[in-house]
């Protein structure tokens, strides 16, 4: 029998930034069950331009992705808010296009988020692996709001033997990344990231994870600014037991 | 010239083609107001309702207390006035004007409007809500609005019969009551607790311009006073 | 009022800098979002009723046209007059009219963010009338001539210290060495101060919660009781109000307060709910002889049928301020104009033109907070990302960043040079950064690196790395590396 094929679009933060994420998702598919393959025309989604109102130039990066992704029988992006880009937006863009709006909103059924994904696939409720750690989970706005991650990730990470989950109270609100937001509006933007870095503080754990890399980035960012030891990771790294690679914003070895 | 009416209502019909669509749903609305979703809360059988009604009126800091009936209403307001230290005076709305307050006579008891020297004002509720604990009163003649509001003291008197479960009922009441001609007074008041503020730094403080303090005397018995 | 709105940057600088600001925020954001959700919780029925809200305002909104005449003809049938004002000017000058033909010295004034919207305060004083705010938050901002920095809770941003301050320059006359120094006595001092401007006021000006089409009421919320005594005091009562206030009955009322209080500051029911309906009747002994209600469109009738549709079902409860990062992270003054947050970040640029406010719909992280609280479910980041789209199309966007976004979207669509060109830039970047694993400084990147440090990357592109060894091996090598 042949496995079925998931098209891993990596998103362009993690391609460019942090490798080991990706490996870490394709890894997990790949134990799920699945053929995981990699389309090398994929670039962006086009977040950045349909946030700026440019949306001429959004569509014709999404039916770039749509064609390259579309022949997969599920897409996978370790991220919510690209994941909630193709699911929830792509199909939006094409109001005035029947043809390509048909293989957006095909293409965004079989689109799923990692967590999302990895919860409904991989059906197994053994301990994974172990990971002696205290963590703090911060949800991401697109990811909880656009496609409804919340428990997802949770449950995945309950498998993981030693790992303890201390919710923040703010754990549901934005880190003020915000994607170019945070360049436009730095200021802002780190008042915001401050108070989310407040709320990791309160609960002392010595992990942030979180599903969006442009998040972690941006926490990890304000963190290693302080001079905080605590450090920060894709959920997808310690689901797949990556302790090789160091955390974001940490030197090699 | 186009007067702003005529304008502003011929831009909406355009906007809404309101050549090609008549206003159907709009009329039948307003015909058969139908009710929305009604909390469950509310619904209980009138002694649920009746507790209900107390206790979400003290969550927002009124004073509730039950009194057999009206025979027993001057010696409550005597006894409330004296338990917070007040004068006893107080005037009264003229729905309670049937009131024998003979048997305190301590108590200044005066018609009329408020007039910003009172103290503590006694008019009575046409109905109440259990769902919040809240009071509906109706200007008229009889229960003059600014009682409800000018003396930082306002005690309120209802039938444990006129306490519904939900806003709804108190409407169906009125407009019932009204057999069918104009049902809306001048004002209708719904009063949850006490007059509050909390626009210096979030500090809840009672008795902003309204009411520092709210008393609801609820008469047991149906017959009025 | 005038607005600062092009100098949002500097207006948000400022706001960032000012600690008790900050300090009075971070008080906002601990409190009315929770107390939202305490009382969600007690009501089981709370979305859905969220939901019959939105609903009611739909059908209001297919049927505008229908619900204002007749609640203009309920108006008229109770003794009341509605009067139609096509702009912010006209709407002053009715207000105008009516209190120089009531010969008005003082109007007593219950907080209205239309009041707000048309600046009618000023107007007023040109006219030799004196406005007097009776909602102790509007109070306070009025005396410091300030616009209010929250729809709701229009002090919000002052600590007791600067009231305090107020009342000692505004109260001359009273004895400069009382206490002032708790809420409690600030309170009776506002309180006694008012209650003679109550009691002596020629006319009274409110806002409007709701319109009801069944009665030709309006309603009005509050939890002072200010607004109580503003209508029922003077011989003359005026009601300013939006046009798409309305609602049908009293019934679809009651729906929507169900969720009104609740999302705005978690109350079960606000302390006052009142319906006006008409002036007072034979034999009622208060009440007013007069009642105007002044109906504003300023630009909303040219909304229906627009990406800003469903804005007109905006309530006015705050939620989306409440619960906004960058509202509580600079407050309403920010903004520069008369709304703020969300609800304003799409409202304003309608009402005072895209090139005054283009900042605004710009300045959100778009986390969607906002419409997972708003009562009427209004699909705010959906709105804020129309705006965007037409400050792009209409080039009012930055011409550096449309450059730089451009030229991005250009690389994006060519899938082979984009490898090349981001394989060099990362490993570039990577080498630079990896013995650190982090850049504290990065020219063209100080939006970013002013308060945090930058992740490095790690080198090569995930797309290169698998590519590079076949996939069966890429993935035992990572497994080899794992165990290792």
């Amino acid at each position: 029998m042949t496995q079925p094929s998931v098209g891993l679009f990596v998103t362009c933060l993690v391609d460019l930034m942090r490798p080991a994420t990706g490996f870490a998702a394709a890894e997990l598919i790949e134990a799920a069950g699945f053929r995981v393959e990699v389309p090398a025309a994929q670039t962006c989604c086009g977040q950045p331009a349909y946030n700026s109102g440019n949306t001429e130039d959004t569509r014709a990066i999404a039916k770039q992705v749509i064609a390259a992704f579309e022949g997969f029988d599920y897409v996978v992006v370790p991220s919510g808010s690209c994941g909630g880009t193709l699911r929830k937006h792509y199909p939006e863009l094409f109001a005035a296009d029947a043809a390509w709006q048909a293989r957006a909103e095909s293409l965004a059924d079989k689109t799923f988020e990692l967590t999302q994904f990895l919860q409904e696939h991989a059906k197994s409720n053994e301990k994974l692996l172990a990971w002696e750690v205290a963590a703090t989970y911060h949800d991401s706005c697109s990811g909880l709001r656009e496609l409804g991650i919340k428990g997802q990730p949770r449950e995945l990470l309950s498998k993981v033997d030693g790992l303890s989950l201390i919710e923040g109270q703010e754990a549901e609100t934005c880190c003020g990344f915000g994607g170019l937001f945070c360049v436009k509006y730095g200021d802002i933007s780190e008042e915001i990231v401050s108070a989310k870095v407040a709320d990791i503080d309160k609960t002392g754990a010595d992990l942030v994870l979180g599903g969006d890399l442009g998040c972690l980035m941006n926490i990890a960012g304000r963190l290693k600014r302080l001079g905080r030891p605590t450090e920060v990771r894709h959920v997808a790294e310690v689901l797949a037991g990556m302790r090789d690679a160091p955390a974001i914003g940490e030197p090699d070895g | 010239m186009t007067l702003p009416r005529d304008q502003i209502l011929g831009r909406l019909k355009s906007a809404l083609d309101r050549e090609n669509r008549p206003p159907e749903a709009a009329r039948a609305r307003l015909r058969d107001r139908p009710a929305g979703l009604i909390p469950e809360r509310g619904q209980g059988a009138p002694a649920d309702r009746l507790a209900l009604f107390a206790a979400e009126a003290e969550r927002v800091e009124a004073t509730v207390a039950r009194i057999p009936g009206p025979a027993a209403l001057p010696r409550e307001v005597a006894r409330y006035l004296a338990e917070t230290n007040q004068p006893p005076a107080l005037r009264a709305a003229q729905s309670l004007a049937d009131v024998d307050w003979s048997s305190q006579p301590m108590l200044k008891v005066t018609g009329g409007t408020a007039d910003g020297a009172d103290n503590c004002s006694i008019s009575r509720a046409f109905g109440g809500v259990a769902e919040t604990g809240t009071l509906v009163f109706l200007s008229g003649p009889d229960n003059p609005t600014t009682l409800n509001f000018v003396p930082p003291t306002h005690i309120a008197v209802i039938r444990a019969a006129d306490i519904a479960g939900d806003y709804e009922a108190v409407w169906a009441r009125l407009r019932a009551e009204a057999g069918g001609g104009a049902y809306m007074p001048r004002t209708v008041n719904w009063v949850t607790g006490p007059s509050r503020t909390a626009d210096i730094e979030q500090t809840l403080l009672l008795g902003a311009h309204g009411p520092q303090r709210l008393h609801i005397v609820i008469l047991d018995d149906d017959a009025t006073p | 009022m005038d607005s600062t709105t092009r100098q949002f940057k500097d207006n948000a600088r400022g706001a960032l800098d000012d600690a008790q600001l900050q300090n009075a925020l971070d008080k906002l954001g601990r409190g009315f979002p929770l107390k939202r959700l305490e009382a969600a919780a007690r009501l089981p029925e709370f979305e859905r009723l969220r939901d019959q809200a939105r609903e009611i305002k739909n059908h209001v909104l297919d049927n505008l046209d229908f619900y204002l005449e007749a609640f203009e003809a309920k108006v008229e049938a109770a003794g009341g007059q509605v009067h139609w004002c096509a702009d912010a000017d006209a709407a002053r000058r009715t207000i105008g009219e009516i209190c120089k033909a009531a010969g008005a010295k003082t109007v007593t004034k219950s907080k209205s963010m239309i009041g707000e919207e048309i600046a009618i305060n000023d107007y007023l004083e040109n006219e030799g009338i004196e406005p007097i705010e009776t909602d102790l938050g509007e109070y306070i901002i009025q005396l410091r001539r300030e616009p209010p920095s929250h729809i709701i809770a229009p002090a919000i941003h002052l600590s007791m210290g600067q009231v305090e301050e107020t009342f000692r320059e505004s109260h001359a006359d009273l004895d400069p060495d009382r206490a002032l120094d708790e809420p409690r006595k600030l309170l009776e001092e506002a309180r006694t101060r008012l209650r003679d401007r109550f009691l002596g006021a020629d006319v009274g000006l409110t806002g409007a919660n709701m319109l009801i089409a069944e009665t030709g009421s309006n309603v009005l919320v509050t939890n002072e009781g200010n607004a109580d005594l503003t209508y029922s005091l003077p011989r003359v009562h005026i009601v300013i109000a939006s046009l798409e206030k309305i609602v049908p009955t009293l019934e679809d009322a009651s729906t929507i307060l169900r969720v009104l209080a609740r999302s705005a500051t978690g109350q079960e029911m606000s302390v006052y709910t009142t319906f006006c309906t008409g002036v007072r009747r034979p034999g009622d002994l208060d009440g007013p002889e007069e009642y105007h209600v002044v109906l504003l469109d300023n630009g909303r009738s040219k909304l229906l049928g627009t990406e800003s549709h469903e804005m007109l079902r905006c309530i006015r409860c705050g939620a989306c301020l409440n619960h906004c990062p960058v509202y509580r992270s600079v407050g309403g003054h920010a903004y520069g104009w008369v709304y703020s947050g969300p609800m304003g970040a799409v409202l304003i640029p309608g009402l005072i033109g895209m090139d005054e406010a283009a900042h605004l719909p710009n300045a959100s992280t778009l986390c969607g907070r906002c419409e997972q609280v708003c009562p009427m479910r209004i699909p705010l980041p959906r709105m804020l990302r129309a705006w965007r789209h037409k400050l792009y199309e209409s080039r009012r966007t930055g011409a550096l960043g449309r450059w730089a976004l451009e030229g991005w979207a250009w690389l994006a669509r060519r899938p082979r040079l984009y490898r090349l060109i981001m394989g060099l830039g990362v490993a570039g970047l990577g080498m630079l950064g990896r013995r650190r694993g982090r850049f504290r400084r990065l020219p063209l990147a100080g939006g970013w690196t002013g308060g945090r440090d930058l992740p490095a990357p790690e080198g090569d592109t995930f797309i290169q790395q698998w590519h590079k060894g076949a996939r069966g091996d890429a993935s035992g090598e990572r497994l080899r590396r794992r165990g290792r």
